[in-house]
């Protein structure tokens, strides 16, 4: 049993080990006896710096449209009654089953002639929120269908308020949970995405997957290797930082 | 606490669903200001629906009238009615302390921080609360959570309060204790209120009068005690209590008499014309066989209930008597007792 676990464990970690070691050598044919040099992260940073940094702007600002667009639509489909809300749910759902490829395609059919939307982060960014959307609107809509949430909104009635003020002070508040997660899994995804990216992207606008792939194609393999090191130092301290936020925030507002 | 209590008067409401099912036929109902009313019947029968018709969270059929005092509330959305409503598992706010639940609808009204601490502090007072102001609603107990709940309703001063079934989530213990204890706060608050329920016993401990409700109607509006003496429905009698139903004959009939066994017993003037009688257990006095003026009968079954024993009566009839006798009773099963029944038990079932 614990003979399985280690194995597949060092199985699964080797390649990611190899690739950060491969980061910081001086030849990575020579393997360790080349010596450390933080020679290839510099050059990373200084040629490839800026996509780190749209890409954490990007997966933000995409955090931010999907939870405002995102969270009045689950509620919308929640407390519908109509078939034509399923169905919307349903096509809504579909940017996650059709290829990246093919959505970016789409995209550029309809607003590549657009030039300056076309030439701005903003495009992509409006492809990573259509592909991000339904994570947001399914997790966050499964909440507000809970029985006790339709009583709860019942009794704010009751008590007076109003729309908005049942909707900020009453329901936001109980689907919380649910609504950092799927923040957490908008980020995630958005982060990482490369499909649409890299249809979307032009060479003044590169998120860091992107970048990625272009030093993987074009540079040395130490270069490539270099680069994982540091989408692993950027990301995953805000990852951490996002989950603890989680934590928090369901101790305090879940049952 | 002082509430502007207000009567409710309620007129031709029917509620029929999309779907076509009539979920309350045209009905007719007026509260006083500062009466308890007590909606009472079995699930299904639209008592809930017409609670939630006149909070607005349902909306009645077109011709329905729904008035509070003079004013016209038909179309007026539940956040204007200023209504207090009691759920069944309680909506406290999850993510809020007793508090800031109780002084939500306060808040939510623009009342000064002044008014909304001290209404609040009364309240923590009236419900016996003290010390649970800062826990939320996941540390209380069941009980705790009922008494937020209804401080909640009343804070704002509703016109009118409305329970949905406040003692249901509760065990049956706890549910005695604080059945009389929301009596009294009720009493004590003078607020008109409806209870919905579908416990009897629940119901007359709190209400002022019942409306005993059966597949979308109202069927009797009274006090405990008179739907109890003289229900006007064979339901209304067997909802509040147990009761042996017996068929009339033409000519018994014709005479206003019943048939016992082979004895022929008159019947109160209250119950001339009715076909069929009713007769409560309790008011069946069980005697010794060959009493003067008792029917004797079988004893088929005796069942030991703790505060009395009920005997199953073989009377010679297709059904048999059911009698409640005090626990210290000596008729075993088995045994030649003889009955009595004084005229005025008798209850005519009108349907």
């Amino acid at each position: 049993m614990w003979a399985v676990t280690l194995t597949v464990t060092a199985f699964m970690l080797a390649p990611m080990l190899l690739s950060i070691l491969a980061g910081v050598v001086v030849n990575y044919s020579q393997g360790i006896s080349s010596g450390f040099t933080t020679r290839w992260l510099l050059e990373v940073w200084t040629g490839y710096g800026n996509t780190v940094l749209m890409s954490l702007f990007i997966a933000c600002a995409c955090v931010v449209l999907a939870l405002v667009l995102g969270v009045p639509c689950a509620y919308a489909l929640a407390r519908s009654r109509s078939a034509w809300a399923r169905h919307f749910e349903e096509l809504l759902t579909l940017p996650v089953a059709i290829p990246g490829l093919a959505s970016a395609l789409a995209l550029l059919l309809a607003y590549g002639s657009v030039t300056y939307f076309r030439q701005s982060f903003a495009f992509i960014l409006v492809g990573h929120v259509i592909f991000t959307l339904p994570f947001m609107v399914r997790m966050v809509g499964s909440a507000f269908r809970r029985q006790e949430l339709v009583a709860l909104e019942e009794a704010a009635r009751s008590l007076g308020a109003s729309f908005c003020q049942r909707f900020v002070g009453i329901l936001v508040p109980a689907v919380l949970p649910a609504i950092v997660a799927a923040c957490l899994m908008v980020f995630t995804l958005s982060v990482g995405e490369f499909n649409l990216t890299w249809m979307l992207h032009t060479p003044l606008t590169r998120t860091l997957p992107v970048g990625l792939a272009d030093s993987y194609a074009s540079m040395r393999l130490e270069i490539g290797s270099a680069y994982t090191i540091i989408f692993l130092i950027v990301i995953l301290p805000v990852m951490w930082a996002l989950q603890a936020i989680g934590h928090v925030i369901e101790k305090h507002y879940g049952k | 606490m002082e509430n502007k209590s207000t009567s409710i008067d309620i007129r031709q409401c029917a509620k029929t669903y999309p779907d076509g099912t009539r979920g309350l036929q045209p009905t007719d109902l007026h509260v006083e200001p500062g009466e308890v009313l007590a909606l009472l019947g079995p699930s299904g029968c639209g008592k809930t629906t017409l609670l939630r018709i006149i909070a607005g969270l349902e909306s009645a059929d077109a011709g329905s009238y729904i008035g509070f005092g003079s004013q016209d509330v038909t179309h007026m959305p539940i956040e204007q009615r200023e209504v207090g409503m009691v759920f069944q598992h309680y909506a406290l706010f999850p993510q809020m302390s007793v508090q800031a639940n109780i002084g939500y609808g306060l808040r939510i009204r623009g009342a000064s921080a002044e008014e909304q601490r001290r209404t609040v502090g009364e309240l923590v007072d009236l419900v016996r609360l003290n010390g649970l102001e800062h826990k939320r609603p996941a540390e209380l107990s069941g009980g705790q959570r009922q008494r937020v709940a209804l401080a909640r309703a009343v804070a704002s001063k509703p016109r009118v309060l409305l329970l949905d079934e406040p003692l249901t989530a509760l065990d049956a213990k706890l549910k005695e204790t604080l059945r009389d204890e929301l009596a009294q706060l009720l009493r004590q608050l003078r607020i008109t209120a409806v209870h919905v329920t579908h416990d009897q016993q629940e119901a007359m401990a709190i209400a002022d009068r019942m409306a005993v409700m059966k597949a979308g109607q109202i069927l009797q509006i009274g006090d405990g005690e008179s739907l109890y003496r003289n229900p006007s429905h064979p339901f209304v009698a067997t909802f509040l209590g147990r009761v042996n139903q017996l068929e009339r004959s033409a000519d018994l009939l014709a005479h206003n008499q019943i048939m016992l066994g082979d004895v022929v017993l008159p019947c109160p003037d209250s119950c001339a014309g009715a076909a069929q009688v009713l007769l409560r257990p309790e008011d069946i006095e069980v005697c010794a066989a060959g009493t003067a003026g008792a029917v004797s009968c079988a004893v088929s079954r005796r069942v030991f209930l703790g505060d009395r024993v009920q005997l199953t009566l073989n009377v010679g009839g297709p059904n048999p008597l059911i009698a409640d006798v005090g626990r210290d009773h000596a008729a075993n099963a088995g045994d030649v007792v003889g009955i009595r029944i004084a005229p005025h038990h008798w209850m005519a079932s009108r349907v």
